[in-house]
């Protein structure tokens, strides 16, 4: 009974056997069968999460949140599903149809996608790809097509501006991202989530914290949630590249906005976190699952509590903050990492975590002093544009940097 | 191996049917009352002028160029990544040296001015 997931399986696959089937048709319905019970797992997640998210935000602003259906106002969501099925369909005016219609289906679809290869506990993993960080950074590319389709589509000049800059910040942010991804590669030897997870008997939050601290911070500019929220700036763009859209066709967006979170948290938790080890989690696993579920809400609550607690940034702000700074930062932490790992690898390995922390640490000083010396820097030239002017090549004719 | 691989195919499958099913119920259960009035661009609150598709500003796709090459360097860096056990401390070397060179790159770039906002 410690292992229910694989129990019911194993029972099927019995069952299916039993009548005549030929091991190829068991196989394919075995993964249509774990296909649907995760989607369907993941999909019932997100409507708890839409609670989830307007009672944190409510308390992020001391107010209540919903309070009024079920208790704690647990049923508001499934109400909110009920009245978003019951809304008009409205395609509006000069739309691309086509691309109008499918790009909500392909911001959620995309997400629940991304599950395919996150190991839930130590036997459930819908799949073990040894490829599994380069699907996540594939799949989760194609994120941002649902985004440009949206605006693109909408025939509407705001949301074609928000789908712009969306892409320009995704796009930019995927480079530390992705790289910040290579280090616990670097560290497991292996692609494969699952021997990621497996590998981490010390998490790699401790030999790695900078790389963590990049995934977090490009996790939130890829989800589009403030500080970097340039897309959807309601006080500057109107709602973003989902002005158009109401109804389910809006519900889906939003749907696959927190969901997106989510699994990034979840991402979080297997590079970074150690998935689902934890206490007994591989001999009962069942504690796998509430191990990885309680680490990935953690991380979302962390998300939620930077997006209530930053102000946006500019947008040059933004791009500066992801070119020259972070892209040079992880690059040298890549570069450290993988002369490290090879030098210290004949070493016990108390001695390569200690390395791997200590080094990680030096970096961090040396940020912290370059990042202050650089503020104070800016400070003056903001305080005196005159005296730090930098001719670049390319003449800038005096239009103010902060225009859109 | 080909089992998971069977299962990724499936997921492409199956995971749009599950928004393709949230978009099917409300055409069945809402009501439908189109008129030109209701089916006209939000936009900002007032009225559209001229055309949406119009020109964008080219920084955008500057920096689009500068994330291509980045892209394209770290689909080379994934299998160095997976198979820095086997290699020599040589191999370890050479693979850093060219992730210098793309850093020479950005640098370049960056002089350049491409990475400002203008």
């Amino acid at each position: 009974m410690s292992d229910p997931v694989t129990f019911v399986a194993k029972w099927l696959e019995a069952y299916l056997s039993g009548l005549g089937l030929a091991s190829g048709w068991i196989a394919v319905i075995m993964a249509a069968l774990g296909v649907i019970a995760l989607g369907s797992a993941v999909l019932l997640l997100d409507i708890l999460l839409v609670w989830v998210e307007r009672k944190v935000v409510a308390r992020f602003q001391d107010r209540l949140g919903p309070n009024r259906l079920g208790p704690f106002g647990l049923f508001q969501p499934i109400a909110d599903v009920l009245k978003l099925l019951l809304k008009e369909d409205i395609i509006p005016q000069g739309a691309d149809k086509f691309v109008y219609n499918l790009a909500p289906i392909l911001a959620l679809a995309t997400v629940i996608m991304l599950w395919a290869v996150i190991p839930i506990s130590a036997t459930v993993a819908g799949s073990e790809i040894n490829v599994g960080a380069l699907y996540i950074v594939a799949v989760g590319a194609l994120g941002t097509l649902s985004i440009i389709m949206a605006g693109w589509a909408s025939n509407n000049k705001y949301a074609l501006l928000g789908a712009f800059r969306m892409v320009a910040q995704m796009i930019s942010y995927e480079v530390p991202m992705v790289i910040a991804i290579l280090i616990p590669v670097i560290l497991a030897k292996s692609m494969a989530l699952t021997d990621i997870v497996e590998s981490q008997t010390v998490w790699y939050i401790v030999l790695a914290p900078i790389a963590a601290i990049v995934f977090l911070i490009g996790a939130q500019a890829e989800l589009g949630r403030a500080p970097f929220d340039l897309s959807e700036a309601e006080s500057e763009i109107v709602a973003g590249y989902h002005i158009e859209y109401s109804g389910m066709k809006f519900g889906l967006f939003y749907a696959g906005e927190l969901l997106h979170a989510l699994t990034f948290g979840g991402l979080f938790a297997t590079f970074f976190l150690g998935g689902w080890r934890g206490w007994g989690a591989e001999t009962y696993p069942i504690l796998g699952i509430g191990y990885f579920l309680i680490k990935s809400m953690f991380m979302y609550w962390v998300i939620m509590w930077i997006k209530y607690s930053f102000p946006r940034v500019r947008i040059d702000q933004m791009l500066n903050f992801c070119w020259k700074f972070l892209t040079p930062l992880i690059l040298t932490v890549l570069s450290i990492t993988a002369i490290l790992d090879k030098l210290m690898s004949g070493l016990p390995y108390w001695a390569y975590v200690l390395g791997m922390l200590l080094s990680n640490l030096v970096i961090l000083y040396f940020v912290y002093q370059a990042v202050g010396r650089y503020a104070r820097r800016e400070r003056q030239r903001v305080a005196d544009p005159e005296k730090f002017r930098v001719n670049f090549p390319v003449k800038s004719t005096a239009s103010p940097s902060h225009l859109p | 191996m080909l089992q998971d691989w069977l299962f990724i195919g499936l997921m492409v499958v199956i995971a749009p049917i599950f928004p393709v099913a949230a978009l099917i119920i409300p055409q069945l259960l809402a009501p439908k009352k189109p008129n030109p009035l209701k089916s006209q661009t939000y936009e900002c609150g007032i009225e559209t002028v001229g055309d949406t598709w119009v020109q964008f500003k080219a920084q955008y796709y500057n920096f689009a160029l500068v994330f291509l090459v980045f892209d394209v360097e770290i689909v080379f860096l994934f299998p160095w990544a997976v198979a820095l056990n086997q290699l020599p401390l040589y191999g370890v070397l050479v693979g850093i040296l060219f992730i210098e060179v793309l850093v020479i790159g950005l640098v370049y770039a960056w002089r350049k001015g491409i990475l400002e906002w203008f």
